[in-house]
C-alpha cells in the first residue's frame, strides 16, 4: 500500500514542477489560455465522476454548479474585492451546499429523476442570473485584472498554476474518495443500491455527501472563471460546451476509476483546443457530441477499460 | 384593466397549454410509459419546427400541413432510434446511466448540427392566418395560437384513442406494465415498444411545426422545453395521456400569468420550479402511478 | 427459555385498499431455524420486507433484541444484525467476489468485528462456501447457483443475529438444493438464528425446527414440520377446498 501514495504524490510533484518551468521557457500567452481552459474541465470532469462514475447517479446540470462558483467571485469581488483564495473557499461551500441541496430533495428518488432535476437547477439558476442586476443581469459583469501578479511573468501564468494546482487537489480527492471506505460503500450504491442498503450501507448520507463534494469541486473550477475571461455573462457562465465536457469526458475517458477522467479531459480538451484554431468552435460541440454518443455506445468502458482490455488480452496470449 | 389582463392571461395560458400537451405527448409515451429516458425530445421537436420551415421557404406550402406530411418520416426514425438503444443499452441492461448519456448526446448532436447548418438566427413561417387575431369582446385571441391549439387537441385526442381502444395502442400500454404477460398473449414486446417511439417521435414532427407557428424558433430553443415536458410529465403522473393533457394546461397558464404580472424573462424557469417542487414533494404527480 | 431475538406482534401492512399481512405474530428464538411458508400471495415478501425494512409496516410492533424497530431504514437494521438475502441475486457485478463479502464487513459487520484484516475475514467466508479460489473472479460472471451461494455469504458476512433467507433455492436441483442447506446450517451453527421462506417442502422439512403457515395475510397454523404437515387449514390453504 505505501508505495502506491508516494508514487502519486511524487507524480504530483512532478507535474507541478513541470507546470513552474512552462511559466519560465513558453514564449506565446496562447499556450497558457489553452491549457487553462483544458484544465478547468480536467476538474469539471474528475468532479462529476465522483456523483457520476463512482455513485451512479447522472448530474445534467454541471453548468449550474460551475456558474454558481463563478458568479460567487463575481458577488464577492464588487462587494469586498476579496483576495482570490478566499472566494474560491467561498465558491466551495457555496456550490457544495448546492450541491447538498439537490441531493436532498432528490437523491431520494430513482437517479433518472436526479438527472433531470439537476437540468431544471441550471436553467433556473441562470434565468435567475439573468434578472439579478448587481451580477449584471444579462449584460453581464466586467472584473479588472489584478495589477500583482506575483512572481510570474504574466497574470495568465498566475491564474494557470492556480487552476493546476486546483487541478492535482481535485484528482487527489477523488483518489482519496475512490480507495477509502466511502469509495467502497460509493460503489456498493452504484452497483445494486438496495443491496448496498442490506449490507448496512448508509445510502442517503453517502449520496448527500458525494453530491456535496462533487458540487464544491465545481464551485473551485469555477471561481476563478472571472478572472480569466474578465467577462462574465450567463450566458457564457452557463456554459453549454462545459456541462457537456463535464459528462463526456469522464464517459470517454474511463468513469470506474479517478484517472478516467484526467485521461479524458486531457484528451478531449485537447483535441477540441486544436478544432478551434483549425476548424471552428461550432465543430467542438458537434465533435465532443459524437465522441461522446460513440463512446458510450462502443467502448462503455472508456479509454481505460480499452487499455484494461488491451492488457488483459496482452496477458492471455502470454499463457 | 386587471380583469382585463387576468382573462387574456388565462386564455392564452390555456392555448400555449393545448400546444404543450402536444409537445409532451409523445414524452408521455417513451418515459412516462416505457421508461425510456429521451431528453432529445424536445430538439426532434425543433427538427420538426425547422422541416416546417424549409419546405414552408421553399415550397410555400403550410407549415403544419408539413408537420402532418412528415409523421411518416419521423416515425421511421424513432423506430429506428428505439432499436438502435435497445440493442444498445436495454438488452445489456445499462439503461440508467448510459441510455441517459445516450439521449443528451444525441439532443446535443441535434443542436449543434441545426447551429452548423443554419446558424443561430430566428427562423419563422408565413401562413394566412399568422398575424390575424380573434376578438371576442375582451378577450384576443391570436390566430397563431388558436390554430396550433385547435391541432394540438385533435392529435392529442387521436392518440388517447388510438391507445386505449386499438390492440397496439393497449399492447403499449401493457408492455410498460407487465412484459411478460405481453410475451404471453402473442406480441412481441420490442416491437411494439419500437412502434411507441415511432409514434412517440412521429408527433414532434407536429409539434414542431406548432411551435413554429406560434413564434420564432433557433436551435437552443429546444432546450427551454426540457423543463416543461418533464415538468408535464411527471406531474400529470407518468403515462396517463389525461394527466398529461391537465398538468399541461395547469402549467401554461401558469407561465402565462407570470409572464403578464412578472415579465417574461422569468417565464422559462416556470416550467423548471415546477418541475423540481414535484420531484420534492410529490413525485407521483397529480393523478399519480409511481 | 430466553427471549426470543425477534419479536414481531400484530403486524399490520395495507397497500391502498388491500391487506397484505393483517395482524400477523410471530417470534424467532435465538439461533432457531424458522420456516416461513404459505401459498402465493400470502404475504411472506412482505412480512419479510417488513422486518428488513424495505417496507414500512402500519401498525404492530417488531422487536429486535428487545429494541423497537419500525422506523429504522434497512441499512441500519443491516447494522443491528438483521441480514437477508434476495430471491434475485443482487451482487455488486462491478467487484469480485471477495470484494462484495468487504462491503457488508466494512458497513453493516464494522461495529462487531477488528477492522485491521477485511479480506482475511472476507477469505474465511468464502472457504465455508467453497469459493476460497474464485476470490477474485468478477462476480457479473456467476452461474444461478454460485450467485445464490455468493448471496448467502455476502449476508453471513455481514455477522448477523439473524438471517431471512427469501426462496434461495428456487429453480435449483436437487443437488444444488443440498449445497445450498449446507451453508444454510452452517450458518445456523454459528449462532444465526434463520428465517426461510421456501417452497421447497422439501427444503423446509429437513431444515427447519418450527414452521409458520401463512394464507391471504393471516397465520393459519404453527408448529413442527410434523404438526404442519397434518394441519388441515395448511393442506385447505395449498390444495383449496
Amino acid at each position: 500500500m505505501k508505495p502506491k501514495i508516494h508514487l502519486f504524490w511524487i507524480g504530483a510533484a512532478a507535474v507541478f514542477a513541470a507546470g513552474l518551468m512552462f511559466t519560465q521557457v513558453a514564449d506565446n500567452e496562447f499556450y497558457f489560455f489553452a491549457s487553462y481552459v483544458v484544465l478547468q474541465a480536467v476538474i469539471m470532469a474528475t468532479a462529476w465522476n465522483i456523483l457520476g462514475g463512482f455513485t451512479g447517479y447522472v448530474n445534467f446540470g454541471s453548468a449550474g454548479f460551475f456558474a454558481v462558483g463563478a458568479y460567487t467571485t463575481v458577488a464577492l469581488n464588487k462587494a469586498f474585492g476579496l483576495p482570490l483564495p478566499v472566494m474560491i473557499v467561498a465558491a466551495a461551500a457555496l456550490s457544495g451546499l448546492l450541491g447538498l441541496a439537490a441531493g436532498y430533495l432528490t437523491l431520494r428518488l430513482k437517479g433518472v429523476y436526479f438527472a433531470i432535476s439537476t437540468l431544471a437547477m441550471s436553467i433556473v439558476l441562470e434565468t435567475v442570473a439573468n434578472n439579478w442586476e448587481y451580477v449584471g443581469g444579462a449584460s453581464g459583469a466586467y472584473i479588472l485584472t489584478p495589477e500583482d501578479s506575483w512572481f510570474f511573468d504574466s497574470y495568465i501564468e498566475l491564474l494557470f498554476m492556480l487552476i493546476l494546482t486546483l487541478a492535482i487537489g481535485s484528482a487527489a480527492v477523488a483518489r482519496f474518495l475512490s480507495s477509502s471506505r466511502i469509495g467502497q460503500g460509493l460503489a456498493a450504491i452504484r452497483d445494486d443500491e438496495v443491496a448496498a442498503a442490506s449490507s448496512g450501507v448508509p445510502t442517503l448520507k453517502l449520496k448527500l455527501i458525494s453530491a456535496s463534494v462533487m458540487g464544491a469541486m465545481m464551485g473551485v473550477a469555477g471561481a476563478p472563471y472571472p478572472f480569466f475571461v474578465t467577462y462574465v455573462d450567463p450566458v457564457s457562465a452557463f456554459n453549454l460546451l462545459v456541462a457537456v465536457n463535464a459528462i463526456a469526458m469522464p464517459m470517454i475517458g474511463g468513469t470506474a476509476t479517478w484517472i478516467g477522467p484526467i485521461i479524458g479531459g486531457l484528451v478531449v480538451g485537447g483535441a477540441q483546443e486544436i478544432i478551434t484554431v483549425t476548424i471552428s468552435s461550432e465543430m467542438n460541440l458537434l465533435v465532443v457530441g459524437v465522441m461522446l454518443v460513440a463512446f458510450i455506445t462502443l467502448a462503455p468502458r472508456g479509454i481505460v477499460g480499452l487499455f484494461q482490455d488491451f492488457r488483459d488480452k496482452k496477458k492471455r496470449r502470454k499463457q | 384593466m386587471f380583469l382585463d389582463l387576468f382573462l387574456n392571461a388565462v386564455v392564452a395560458g390555456i392555448l400555449l397549454g393545448g400546444f404543450y400537451a402536444a409537445v409532451a405527448l409523445g414524452l408521455s409515451i417513451t418515459f412516462g410509459q416505457l421508461d425510456i429516458v429521451n431528453i432529445a425530445h424536445p430538439a426532434f421537436v425543433i427538427v420538426g419546427s425547422y422541416t416546417a420551415y424549409i419546405v414552408n421557404e421553399r415550397l410555400g406550402l403550410d407549415p403544419i400541413l408539413t408537420g402532418v406530411l412528415f409523421m411518416p418520416v419521423f416515425f421511421v426514425a424513432g423506430m429506428g432510434l428505439y432499436r438502435f438503444y435497445y440493442a444498445s443499452f436495454e438488452r445489456t441492461g445499462q439503461e440508467s446511466l448510459s441510455g441517459l448519456a445516450f439521449f443528451f448526446g444525441v439532443m446535443f448532436i441535434i443542436e449543434v448540427v441545426l447551429i452548423l447548418v443554419y446558424g443561430v438566427d430566428y427562423r419563422l413561417v408565413e401562413a394566412d392566418y399568422i398575424g390575424k387575431t380573434l376578438h371576442l369582446g375582451i378577450i384576443s385571441v391570436p390566430y397563431r395560437m388558436l390554430v396550433p391549439f385547435l391541432v394540438a387537441s385533435v392529435m392529442t385526442t387521436g392518440v388517447y384513442l388510438y391507445m386505449s381502444r386499438t390492440f397496439t395502442g393497449r399492447a403499449i400500454l401493457a408492455v410498460a406494465q407487465d412484459r411478460l404477460a405481453l410475451q404471453l398473449m402473442g406480441a412481441d414486446p420490442v416491437k411494439i415498444k419500437q412502434i411507441a417511439m415511432g409514434i412517440a417521435i412521429a408527433t414532434t414532427a407536429v409539434a414542431g411545426s406548432l411551435l413554429i407557428v406560434i413564434g420564432p424558433v433557433e436551435p437552443s430553443v429546444g432546450r427551454l422545453y426540457i423543463g416543461r415536458v418533464f415538468a408535464i410529465v411527471i406531474l400529470g403522473g407518468m403515462g396517463s395521456i389525461g394527466g398529461t393533457m391537465s398538468a399541461a394546461l395547469l402549467i401554461g397558464v401558469v407561465e402565462s400569468l407570470i409572464a403578464t404580472f412578472y415579465g417574461p424573462s422569468w417565464a422559462p424557469a416556470v416550467g423548471f420550479m415546477i418541475l423540481l417542487l414535484t420531484l420534492a414533494f410529490r413525485p407521483q404527480g397529480l393523478f399519480g402511478r409511481i | 427459555m430466553s427471549a426470543p431475538v425477534l419479536q414481531v406482534d400484530g403486524l399490520t401492512k395495507m397497500f391502498g385498499g388491500f391487506t397484505a399481512l393483517d395482524k400477523v405474530s410471530l417470534h424467532l428464538g435465538r439461533g432457531e431455524r424458522l420456516g416461513l411458508i404459505g401459498p402465493n400471495g400470502s404475504g411472506k415478501t412482505t412480512m419479510i420486507n417488513c422486518i428488513s425494512g424495505a417496507l414500512i409496516n402500519d401498525e404492530g410492533s417488531i422487536l429486535f433484541e428487545g429494541n423497537e424497530i419500525k422506523g429504522l431504514p434497512a441499512y441500519k437494521r443491516a447494522c443491528l444484525g438483521i441480514a437477508r438475502s434476495f430471491q434475485i441475486p443482487r451482487p455488486f457485478r462491478s467487484m469480485t467476489v471477495l470484494e462484495n463479502l468487504c462491503v457488508p464487513l466494512d458497513y453493516a459487520a464494522w461495529d462487531r468485528i477488528g477492522h485491521e484484516n477485511i479480506r482475511d475475514q472476507a477469505m474465511e467466508i468464502l472457504e465455508t462456501i467453497g469459493f476460497a479460489d474464485r476470490a477474485n473472479e468478477l462476480s457479473a460472471g456467476l452461474t444461478q447457483v454460485d450467485l445464490r451461494k455468493l448471496e448467502l455469504a455476502r449476508a453471513m458476512a455481514g455477522k448477523p443475529t439473524v438471517l431471512v433467507s427469501d426462496e434461495a433455492m428456487a429453480g435449483l436441483s436437487s443437488s444444488e438444493v443440498d449445497e445450498i442447506l449446507e451453508i444454510l446450517m452452517t450458518l445456523n451453527d454459528r449462532g444465526v438464528a434463520v428465517i426461510m421462506i421456501e417452497h421447497i417442502m422439501r427444503a423446509v422439512m429437513r431444515f427447519c425446527e418450527r414452521i409458520v403457515v401463512l394464507d391471504a395475510g393471516h397465520k393459519i397454523a404453527e408448529g413442527t414440520p410434523e404438526e404442519i404437515v397434518e394441519n388441515p387449514d395448511v393442506e385447505r390453504a395449498y390444495l383449496g377446498e
